[in-house]
């Protein structure tokens, strides 16, 4: 029940992923092309995500712990670093040259096109580095 | 390449989205971040933590075979960029996504629903960062 549950979540988000346009780069790097061949489209995808999880997140938030676990495990952290800001930087760049993003990328694998294959081993590689950098000097750092 | 306008399939597929990230947390307890999912699939702190995210990595990947059941075809993947500029797109995305401890669907989703500043600040950062790159690529370099 647990991992049925757990997979058709996913199976959603891959879904909307793949309805959205978020897992197509030529589409996502048009939103970003204003003064070239734009297409507003992905406003859509984040305005109805965002207003979907604000308003489902009011009802489950409410209760004393979730359905099928002990706690909420929510992010804590509430600075904002230089960690924070440049590594926010440094993905935008990335996104902005190749066009995927982590949640994009991922359903995408689903269609076997061999670009989103190279796209998430080098995104892989990317994660294993930046982890390598900063586990020498932080004990693990939380993910959202 | 000029992409058509979807604002309504946008839409439904964003709420979509909302709607496991809503699951996830009612049910689980959990962000819906595929960053967090990526990066506890390749560095799982137990077994239990590997499970559930592999549980949602096979749910996501099985999107698009949905897609293709229910309408005959894939979903569209157009990558206009060459190889290299993948695999240093992807590097710096997986650099940057750990640090930022988030990306779109973290920050972007989850963060902005609880109307958490960090995520503000995030997002903020990296829209910018991904349009004057885009910017930059299309209009200064010409590519």
């Amino acid at each position: 029940m647990r991992y049925l549950s757990l997979y058709l979540t996913g199976l959603f988000f891959g879904t909307g992923i793949s309805i959205s346009g978020m897992a197509n780069p030529a589409k996502v790097l048009n939103f970003f092309d204003v003064a070239g061949t734009w297409d507003p489209s992905l406003a859509f995808v984040m305005g109805g995500a965002v207003i979907v999880t604000f308003l489902g997140y009011r009802f489950v938030l409410k209760r004393p712990m979730p359905v099928m676990a002990d706690r909420f495990h929510l992010p804590t952290s509430r600075v904002i670093d230089t960690r924070l800001l440049g590594g926010s930087a440094v993905f935008g760049i990335g996104w902005g040259i190749a066009g995927f993003c982590p949640g994009g990328a991922l359903p995408a694998l689903g269609t076997g096109t061999p670009a989103v294959f190279i796209f998430v081993g080098a995104l892989l590689v990317g994660i294993l580095l930046a982890r390598a950098i900063t586990t020498k000097r932080t004990p693990r750092a939380l993910t959202a | 390449m000029e992409t058509a306008f979807t604002p309504w399939q946008s839409l439904g597929g964003g709420a979509l989205i909302g709607l496991s990230t809503v699951l996830l947390m009612g049910l689980h307890g959990r962000i819906f971040g595929a960053t967090g999912i990526l990066t506890g699939l390749i560095a799982p702190a137990s077994r239990s933590d590997f499970a559930w995210r592999a549980m949602l990595m096979l749910g996501m990947v099985s999107g698009p075979l949905l897609v293709l059941a229910l309408s005959g075809n894939f979903p569209t993947v157009d990558v206009p960029v060459s190889t290299p500029m993948l695999v240093l797109g992807g590097l710096l995305v997986g650099v940057g996504v750990t640090f930022s401890a988030g990306c779109t669907s973290g920050h972007g989703v989850c963060g902005l629903a609880r109307l958490s500043p960090r995520s503000f600040a995030s997002v903020l950062t990296f829209m910018a960062a991904t349009a004057v790159t885009v910017y930059i690529i299309r209009h200064v370099i010409g590519a």
